[in-house]
């Protein structure tokens, strides 16, 4: 499902004195359907920039990142929205969202985009955040007001309202309770069930122990780490 | 698929001054493009090229018409053409005032539109009108109101619309949110993107309000001295910018 594959990223920074920064060399890596892999190392080692790339936020340099057909890395950006739309799921670290937009139609957004009735959207959206135990009193408000973990919760749900093939999960049990994490950890068991390929960021070890498949180490796609 | 709008190689020169500069792009269906640099980029002018308010020293625009398919609108007769910007095309202004008519009443701004396109029915017309009002978050009780009483925030509005009313395929916005203060420019975004999204249009914006391009356009086109510098998906532009002109302009935003 998602295949990349020579893959290298640079920053150039050309406001100061074209400094370059060379990130990614040589990475490859491989996922399934049905399978997790979760990305390890040490913070600035890489993790979130594969990420970015894998949802085609960062610009790949070189190389090659297929995600069910599409690569990104050469795609045309309605392509890459398309690719977004129905297949690649994206539980970011950070809630980006229109004002005033309340956090029932945030969570039943993606479904609409893929087709669904305003009504069955609305309904999924509802008991999606009910199992996330969201109080109900806030769903028709905007979630900009809301507190870290409500907020991480709204992302939560709306990555996982919508079967998408394809996952990227950043630390998507970050500032959870333990019970929420516990949900949050099902729906990802209940997604690979499901056959969804997915790659996330763990720090909570637990997190990753239970649902991480394999582990790649981005350390290794350090440049000059391969030679 | 076929492109609605397909520009090729738009150059408009004032003089020795280049307004733009061999600009093409391709815009699908359903797809808001975003076109940001600062002032005197030649994104105003780039806009205006397109849309047919100015003509272009070489290039082509081509619209795909619903009645003859894809045509080079540079080169079709002033009244198909003014036909085309009546029907599939609106066009929003960054000062209301100049896509209104302030001495006629709001729902005859709206009504005036839909007349000119053959509605003939008082009633439906007016009918239309105040749903369209209602549909902008201005209350239907003022529809015979002249704009002149309206602040600045509903006479946005208002002109959004006029311009929406007769159903276009296609919107140009120049600076939609200029001018306003920060609370309308949310609610008038949401309001812009809910129909944007709603009736599956595509938009050409024009800002230099990146916030503006990042929750309205799928894609973004970064102009300079009337050069295209970088073009992409939005967030990627933004969050990774290649080109130096881009850096800047990305790292000089305040944050809050």
């Amino acid at each position: 499902m998602i295949h990349v594959s020579n893959l290298s990223k640079t920053f150039t920074l050309h406001n100061q004195g074209g400094a370059e920064i060379e990130v990614l060399a040589g990475c490859g890596l491989a996922v399934a359907p049905g399978e997790c892999v979760a990305l390890t190392g040490m913070s600035g080692a890489g993790k979130s920039t594969v990420m970015r790339i894998l949802y085609g936020n960062y610009l790949a340099a070189a190389g090659a990142v297929v995600i069910g057909g599409t690569d990104l890395a050469r795609a045309e950006p309605r392509e890459i929205l398309a690719l977004r739309r129905s297949t690649l799921g994206y539980v970011s670290q950070f809630l980006r969202v229109v004002p005033r937009v309340p956090t029932l139609d945030v969570v039943a957004e993606p479904l609409l985009l893929n087709g669904a009735s305003p009504e069955a959207a609305r309904e999924a959206a509802r008991a999606m955040l009910a199992r996330l135990n969201l109080p109900e009193r806030l769903w028709a408000l905007s979630p900009t007001t809301f507190s870290g973990g409500e907020q991480q919760r709204v992302n939560v749900a709306r990555g996982f309202v919508h079967p998408y093939p394809a996952l990227l999960l950043d630390e998507p049990t970050a500032s959870l309770d333990g019970t929420n994490r516990e949900v949050v950890l099902d729906l990802i068991d209940e997604a690979k069930g499901r056959g969804a390929a997915i790659v996330g960021i763990f720090h909570d070890e637990g997190a990753r122990r239970r649902v991480a498949d394999r582990e790649i180490d981005v350390t290794g796609f350090a440049p000059g780490a391969a030679a | 698929m076929t492109p609605l709008l397909s520009a090729q190689g738009i150059t408009k020169r004032y003089g020795a001054h280049i307004g733009c500069a061999d600009v093409s792009f391709d815009l699908y269906p359903g797809e808001v493009m975003g076109i940001v640099g600062e002032s005197g980029s030649g994104k105003t002018t780039l806009l205006n090229c397109l849309a047919g308010q100015l003509a272009p020293d070489s290039g082509a625009v081509i619209f795909d018409t619903r009645a003859d398919g894809p045509r080079d609108t540079l080169t079709m007769s002033e009244p198909e053409r003014r036909m085309l910007s009546r029907t599939d095309w609106a066009f929003v202004h960054q000062h209301a005032r100049d896509g209104l008519r302030m001495n006629v009443s709001a729902g005859g701004n709206v009504g005036e539109r839909l007349m000119a396109v053959g509605a003939r029915h008082y009633g439906t017309i007016r009918e239309e009108a105040a749903d369209w009002l209602g549909r902008v978050e201005i209350d239907p009780a003022r529809i015979d109101d002249r704009p002149t009483t309206f602040s600045g925030g509903m006479q946005q509005r208002l002109q959004i619309a006029r311009n929406l009313v007769t159903g276009p395929r296609l919107v140009f916005m120049d600076e939609p949110t200029g001018g306003l203060d920060v609370s309308v420019q949310a609610r008038l975004l949401d309001l812009l993107r809910g129909l944007v999204r709603g009736m599956g249009l595509s938009a050409i914006v024009v800002t230099h309000d990146l916030a503006v391009v990042r929750l309205l356009a799928d894609r973004l086109m970064v102009m300079r001295g009337g050069h295209v510098v970088e073009a992409g998906l939005t967030d990627q532009v933004l969050d990774d910018p290649q080109h130096p002109y881009t850096q800047l302009l990305v790292s000089s935003v305040l944050q809050v």
